[in-house]
């Protein structure tokens, strides 16, 4: 076989589409784009461990060089994919050179969304999303002592976690009512907005940035919208990303919020599928809504059912159970399921503690768990949810109620 | 979103660069290949299996102790030096596609001390 597989986004789901091909023997050639100038790297790092510690490059590459080589990955960093000419299967790159393919994977991923206030370009004002960014993010951040972090989000969190350890003061401003407010329920938030609170986060929810204030051409503060001035020689903007969409909405794929794929992660066009940050698929824990999920489970799980695609196995659609974490400070906050339309919660240990779990439901069915430093719960909730095993509010609620047990009997079950 | 472990805290940013000897640690194969890593101290033993060419850890989450893809078996006698199993640990041991038996750890948890010099790490069949 000597087709070639092209993969656009040298990311996680990019790198393990490429990983995946090759530990299962593909032959043909496997080329791996990516806009930055490093080799793939592990993003979760560069918003806590990163900034705090001493870690060295190569504890975030994913693999070192030469595995590349070894591997026949064909790495292009530092290169744009431009357009598709999809009657012709070629992909244009913005080195003037042209690959065709017989697949190609969108693994574009997202960017972050831009904040246009006045002052977002002063000095001081940082994005996280890259490698780069991260550097000259913790450079700055070793030096700062007051720190203002636009939107609770988890970047925003993990950020504001790490800058208190480093003894920086850090206010956070949220334009909702609560932390994580798009991602958590609302019991949940809470436990996150006192605990951080408690640390000596402060917290100004319902509000916005007006401005950013200069001196010097450096950034001195901020200003809100109700006119509230904070002072601060660092601010960084976490207000969530967009995917990248322009590539495939250049060669007319459909678009979604996001590239919009199949239940087999395929777009309209068979020789092109779309993995990732940048995916938009119908999933079976939203009752098959098209949903886009950006975390390292749906990068790694959707980049193994395009691989075996491409590989020729049987197909089986996309339907790995979504989960998701969070480390902020001394909390570890893990989610299991989709839980952005449930009616009803059940809170399982002290909500006033930092250990306790958040069952959300919807119609009396289980969509999702929020655990805050409950591994155990998080990983039947895994088994659980995966299974489409039923649980009742009331078990929920039960600690004397054996989740693990329960989940092992519904996975023997499944799978007798 | 999704966060390690604080590794190492510090102040200055600068990369300390250690000369010591590296602990050699011993990587087994399910078909019996041994392949030996010079590990750099103070990285986790998934990281040094990685940068050693290590193909049986896989590390999908990077060494967040969260996915259980960078599972191996650890012989009881070396158990006391590779630090205690946490409760994130544990929960994740009980996810893991080989079986998980009594010398099973995952090598993100573990850092690479001089205490670890002959370690002898066996991989499991598969990770994912």
């Amino acid at each position: 076989m000597t087709a070639t597989v092209a993969i656009v986004g040298a990311g996680l789901a990019g790198f393990q589409v490429a990983s995946v091909l090759r530990d299962q023997n593909f032959q043909g050639r496997v080329v791996l784009i990516g806009d930055e100038p490093h080799r793939p790297y592990h993003r979760p790092p560069l918003s806590k461990a990163y900034l705090l510690s001493t870690s060295d490059e190569a504890s975030v590459a994913m693999r070192p060089d030469a595995y590349y080589a070894d591997r026949k990955i064909e790495v292009l960093s530092s290169t744009r994919a431009v357009s598709i000419d999809r009657n012709h299967r070629k992909l244009a790159l913005d080195n003037g050179s042209v690959i065709d393919y017989e697949h190609l994977v969108l693994a574009v991923g997202a960017r972050n969304r831009p904040l246009h206030v006045p002052g977002y370009d002063l000095n001081g004002v940082f994005f996280l999303r890259h490698l780069d960014e991260a550097r000259a993010l913790r450079v700055r951040l070793h030096k700062a002592k007051q720190a203002v972090v636009v939107g609770a989000g988890f970047i925003g969190l993990e950020f504001a976690a790490a800058a208190l350890k480093l003894q920086v003061a850090v206010t956070v401003l949220e334009v909702a009512d609560r932390p994580m407010s798009r991602a958590l329920s609302a019991p949940m938030s809470a436990v996150f907005a006192r605990e951080h609170e408690k640390s000596g986060m402060r917290f100004m929810f319902n509000t916005q940035l007006k401005r950013l204030i200069e001196d010097e051409g450096r950034v001195a503060g901020v200003e809100t919208v109700d006119g509230a001035v904070i002072e601060a020689d660092l601010v960084l903007i976490g207000i969530g990303v967009i995917p990248n969409v322009e590539l495939a909405a250049t060669c007319n794929l459909e678009i979604r919020n996001g590239v919009a794929v199949d239940a087999h992660l395929a777009t309209a066009d068979p020789h092109i599928s779309a993995v990732g940050d940048c995916a938009s698929f119908p999933s079976v824990y939203a009752d098959g809504e098209f949903v886009r999920l950006e975390s390292v489970q749906n990068a790694t799980d959707q980049a193994r059912c395009v691989a075996a695609r491409i590989l020729g196995r049987t197909p089986l659609p996309y339907s790995a159970v979504p989960w998701f974490w969070s480390d902020q400070a001394h909390l570890k906050l893990q989610i299991a399921g989709l839980t952005m339309n449930h009616d009803q919660t059940v809170t399982r240990g002290d909500p006033e503690s930092i250990s306790c779990s958040v069952f959300c439901f919807r119609k009396g069915r289980l969509l999702g768990v929020e655990t805050v430093n409950r591994p155990a719960d998080h990983m039947a909730a895994r088994r659980l949810i995966g299974n489409h095993t039923a649980l009742s509010p009331a078990q929920a609620a039960d600690e004397s109620v054996d989740l693990k047990a329960i989940a092992a009997a519904a996975a023997a079950g499944a799978n007798p | 979103m999704y966060f390690c472990t604080v590794s190492i805290f510090c102040t200055d940013p600068t990369p300390l660069i250690k000369q010591q000897a590296m602990p050699k640690i011993t990587f087994i194969k399910p078909d019996g290949a041994q392949l030996i890593v010079d590990a750099k101290e103070g990285v986790t033993l998934m990281q040094a299996g990685i940068d050693g060419g290590i193909n049986g850890i896989v590390a999908e989450c990077g060494g967040c102790c969260q996915c259980a893809t960078c599972h191996v078996y650890v012989a009881p006698d070396w158990q006391p030096r590779l630090g205690s199993v946490s409760e994130s640990e544990n929960a994740m041991l009980d996810n893991t596609v080989c079986d998980r038996r009594p010398e099973s750890r995952l090598s993100c948890e573990i850092k690479v001390t001089p205490e670890l010099d002959g370690l002898v790490v066996h991989l499991p069949v598969r990770q994912v």
